[in-house]
């Protein structure tokens, strides 16, 4: 080949924007993503707007949704609408945490495991079938029960400390086979050390895989939560999505035709949850110069 | 004549656009006849292999025919292809190490793999012919894990010409082998022809100093087309075409030591075959190139008796 | 220059490291400033972890390992002297950055604030013959094997090293370019480089090496000046080989019988001796063994 390209300036942000140009051309990763921005924004900024607590009675009681009542009102006359915006919140804050606390330790077990091996590997692999055996939502439905903790930040935390050890079985297998490879061996040669050489070699290989985990884990946060709520051991303060929920089966939404009562916090959460999927599934394409070329 | 390919054309279907990985290529063998197509990387012999007997979902027959035993074959169309293969047309794959199915054995698996043929195993034959790539007649009752690599790719052979093929493609049947076990797979090759299982053979390698030891005629293929195809010996002593004598020049050999003699690649690299160059394909690499090369594509003829020679100063 | 003396690897193998299966057994040689010393082997032979252990890599059982006189320790310090290149170009490479990654490597290892970096990188690639413009700024994937083995020795060269080890690293090339990765390994010498050339090419170690080592099993069989092992080897092991090499121009021929040497025969591990100079068979030293007598 005879032929010099256009030398493009050999820094790393051309590397940077060349992620963008394909990010920006990707169409799930935009449809993904748009619809976790519009759901976050109207959790950040809804309450703000709104001016008003979620649970304030507002109006008549079983209203169907109206310019007034968007979603409707609730056999008490609270907005659905306004809780469901309060409930947003809620939910966002449990998955962030809650998924958050389960990635780290998820990534920091499974990358030490996975690259470390011997011993170590044993020893990090008993703890994580341990915790994985152990039937967490009996655990958290005691923990809960006996302590009475009743905030999104500790229900969070019990969350995320009990579900990272399908994560670290996930990532310490794909960290397994990478270490392997010849780059790694490379990037020893180069005199990095190992924790470099899991960041930086690592962990931007499977930085698709990675996220997903995250998006994962973000979503069984979320869902853990709801269950918790619907079943009402949720926060007792505030409102959330499966508390939403939890008081629409308790005061019979269903038998008495309020769909709008449960419809919106059930799509609120099927909605974050998928969003992030499609995300991922786009983003996978974007990181992955082998994907984009075919 | 056993096998007669006039101008096939196999195109690969990609996002970018049609890659010409063989484009219009004749050439004949003969009953008897041990072909060695040899060629680097891209250079559309495995496209050759395959197209003879299973297109993959991404390949496209564009044009040009196949005749073997006097009969055309239907390589474009999947379905009528299916008689014709293990029958009159068997291949050997590149990794056929791994073609097995593990968690069968061996004996087994050739019942059942001959019986979907509509072909009632025949266990003496094939016993002897167990016998003639020197495999114990035990590794039927093995699995193909219990299998060393020799071992595995010379039962793939004795399936693959189980029902005596007229044509017998072997695509890089050695390349992952030892140079020991890779010599007993060749002769095992040349054995099965001069047995009769097979009638003829296409040989595909990288490496032609291997092709040598077991082919009668060797061709070699640059970008997708024909460059010079001729009797082994006459290739590997007297070739024609520039291509076929930089690549047999680049080639060490045992005896040849870079203080006394230092041996050159070829530079440059083939051309992208999504939009291969006009005229000749191998110009931009070529020390004899002149005007003439790149307007016109130089044919492939016949400059003695079994010799053909792609160039326009052959 | 790197001395080897009775380096063994055993593997622990099988559930609970059970049984052990030794890899590479009682190995020495060495190789010297400005020398090629090719290491031929088959599969299984033991070595490419003879190279890995080089490199440090991987941890030694038992013997020594030295460079100018200091045993092996993996870190910064060493891997300036010594470096490798591996058989598979596209996996030297971590897919998801550019190529010229591995020089922007050693510069923040080793040289994190030299002015002339760029010239020294052009100079480099002047030495392997790469045009910077067809191969700084593009991914792996986008070069060609020749190109991306070629950039591996450049990086190499930038920590102006005393022993390179390449272990296989023509074996995925086209015919047309091996032979230039060959003629670089060649040049190295006049820099007063050590190359220790792993293959299981007998013509490829033959044409580019000053002395060759042949490998069985882990264990030594011959060794001595290249032209004593080719022209004249002595051990049947090196003569089977020898015979089973295709070559062009020449029919194969059957390799001389191997007469009663215990080579072959179990508990045989096979003292070096010295059939003349320079040239070291392995041997029982039985009378009618075909060898050099002890």
């Amino acid at each position: 080949m005879t032929t010099i390209d256009t030398a493009l300036p050999q820094t790393p942000t051309a590397v940077r924007r060349e992620a963008l140009y394909f990010a920006l051309r990707n169409g799930k990763l935009l449809v993904g993503l748009g619809v976790i921005l519009i759901l976050l924004g109207t959790a950040v900024i809804g309450p703000v707007l709104l001016g008003r607590a979620a649970n304030d009675y507002v109006g008549l009681p079983m209203q169907s949704p109206s310019s007034e009542y968007w979603f409707g009102t609730n056999t008490f006359g609270q907005d659905i609408f306004v809780q469901f915006v309060y409930g947003l919140r809620t939910t966002f804050e449990v998955g962030a945490l809650g998924g958050g606390i389960a990635a780290v330790i998820g990534m920091a077990v499974g990358f030490i495991a996975g690259y470390r091996g011997g011993m170590v590997d044993e020893v990090l692999n008993m703890l994580t079938n341990i915790i994985l055996v152990i039937p967490t939502l009996a655990v958290l439905l005691i923990i809960n029960a006996y302590l009475g903790i009743r905030s999104v930040g500790v229900q969070a935390l019990f969350i995320g400390l009990t579900s990272w050890p399908w994560a670290a079985r996930a990532i310490r297998a794909q960290t397994f086979s990478l270490r392997t490879r010849d780059f790694v061996d490379l990037a020893r040669l180069s005199g990095m050390p190992s924790r470099k050489i899991i960041l930086r070699e690592i962990a931007p290989n499977m930085s698709s895989y990675l996220f997903m985990t995250f998006i994962l884990l973000f979503g069984g946060s979320i869902l853990i939560a709801s269950s918790l709520d619907f079943i009402g051991l949720g926060p007792t303060e505030g409102v959330s999505l499966g508390l939403m929920l939890q008081n629409a089966h308790q005061w019979s939404a269903l038998h008495l035709g309020l769909w709008w009562w449960f419809i919106p916090p059930g799509a609120g959460i099927t909605a974050v949850v998928g969003a992030l999927y499609v995300a991922n599934v786009g983003l996978d394409e974007v990181f992955n110069p082998k994907l984009r070329e075919t | 004549m056993s096998l007669t390919v006039t101008d096939l054309k196999v195109y690969y279907r990609t996002l970018k656009g049609e890659v010409k990985a063989l484009d219009g290529i004749s050439f004949s063998v003969a009953d008897n006849e041990i072909l060695g197509l040899a060629g680097e990387s891209g250079c559309g012999k495995t496209t050759l292999g395959k197209g003879l007997i299973r297109m993959d979902g991404r390949m496209k027959h564009i044009g040009g025919t196949v005749e073997l035993d006097g009969e055309t074959l239907p390589i474009g169309d999947d379905a009528r292809m299916n008689p014709y293969r293990f029958h009159k047309v068997s291949l050997i794959p590149q990794y056929s190490m791994s073609a097995m199915n593990p968690t069968r054995k061996i004996g087994k698996m050739v019942g059942e793999l001959v019986r979907s043929r509509g072909v009632k195993l025949d266990r003496d034959e094939l016993h002897a012919r167990l016998d003639q790539v020197s495999l114990p007649r035990e590794v039927l009752d093995r699995y193909p894990i219990e299998l060393s690599g020799g071992m595995k790719q010379r039962m793939v052979m004795v399936i693959s010409t189980l029902l005596n093929p007229s044509l017998l493609i072997a695509d890089e049947i050695t390349s992952a082998l030892d140079v020991s076990t890779q010599k007993a797979v060749a002769k095992a090759l040349v054995g099965f022809r001069d047995a009769g299982f097979v009638k003829s053979m296409i040989f595909i390698t990288h490496d032609i100093s291997l092709t040598y030891q077991i082919a009668d005629t060797i061709m070699v293929m640059y970008a997708g087309k024909l460059a010079e195809k001729a009797p082994a010996h006459t290739i590997v002593s007297a070739p024609r075409h520039p291509y076929a004598q930089l690549l047999i020049n680049s080639l060490p050999e045992v005896g040849v030591r870079y203080a006394d003699k230092r041996l050159s690649g070829i530079p440059g690299s083939p051309p992208s075959l999504l939009d291969p160059p006009s005229g000749c394909r191998f110009r931009d690499r070529c020390p004899l190139a002149f005007a003439k090369c790149a307007e016109e594509e130089p044919p492939a003829v016949e400059v003695e008796p079994d010799h053909f020679v792609a160039c326009w100063k052959a | 220059m790197l001395e080897l003396h009775d380096v063994t690897k055993v593997y622990k193998v099988g559930a609970f490291g059970g049984k052990t299966m030794t890899a590479v057994d009682g190995v020495s040689f060495d190789v010297g400033t400005g020398e090629v010393v090719s290491l031929i082997g088959e599969s299984g032979s033991g070595k490419t972890t003879i190279g890995r252990m080089i490199l440090g890599l991987t941890s030694l059982t038992s013997g020594s390992i030295t460079l100018d006189g200091a045993p092996v320790k993996p870190g910064k310090a060493y891997y300036r002297s010594v470096q490798g290149v591996f058989q598979d170009p596209f996996s030297s490479y971590n897919p998801v950055f550019k190529a010229d990654r591995v020089l922007r490597m050693i510069k923040e290892q080793y040289f994190p604030s030299v002015p002339d970096w760029d010239d020294r990188v052009e100079e480099a690639l002047a030495a392997v013959r790469l045009n910077p413009g067809q191969v700084l700024d593009k991914f792996p994937h986008q070069l060609s094997g020749g190109q991306l083995q070629r950039l591996l020795i450049a990086r190499a060269l930038l920590l102006e090293i005393k022993l390179l080890v390449a272990d296989e690293i023509t074996s995925m090339l086209d015919a047309s370019t091996r032979i230039d990765v060959l003629n670089l390994l060649a040049d190295l010498k006049a820099r007063g480089l050590g190359v220790l050339y792993i293959t299981h090419d007998l013509s490829l170690g033959n044409y580019l090496a000053e002395r060759t080592v042949v490998l069985r099993h882990g264990t030594v069989v011959e060794m001595g000046l290249t032209e004593k092992v080719f022209g004249d080897p002595l051990h049947p092991y090196t003569r089977q080989l020898l015979s089973a090499v295709p070559r062009l121009g020449s029919p194969w021929e059957e390799a001389a019988p191997a007469d009663g040497c215990l080579y072959h025969q179990k508990g045989a591990t096979g003292r070096l001796l010295a059939a003349d100079e320079g040239h070291f068979v392995a041997c029982a030293g039985l009378d009618d063994c075909g060898g050099p007598a002890a």
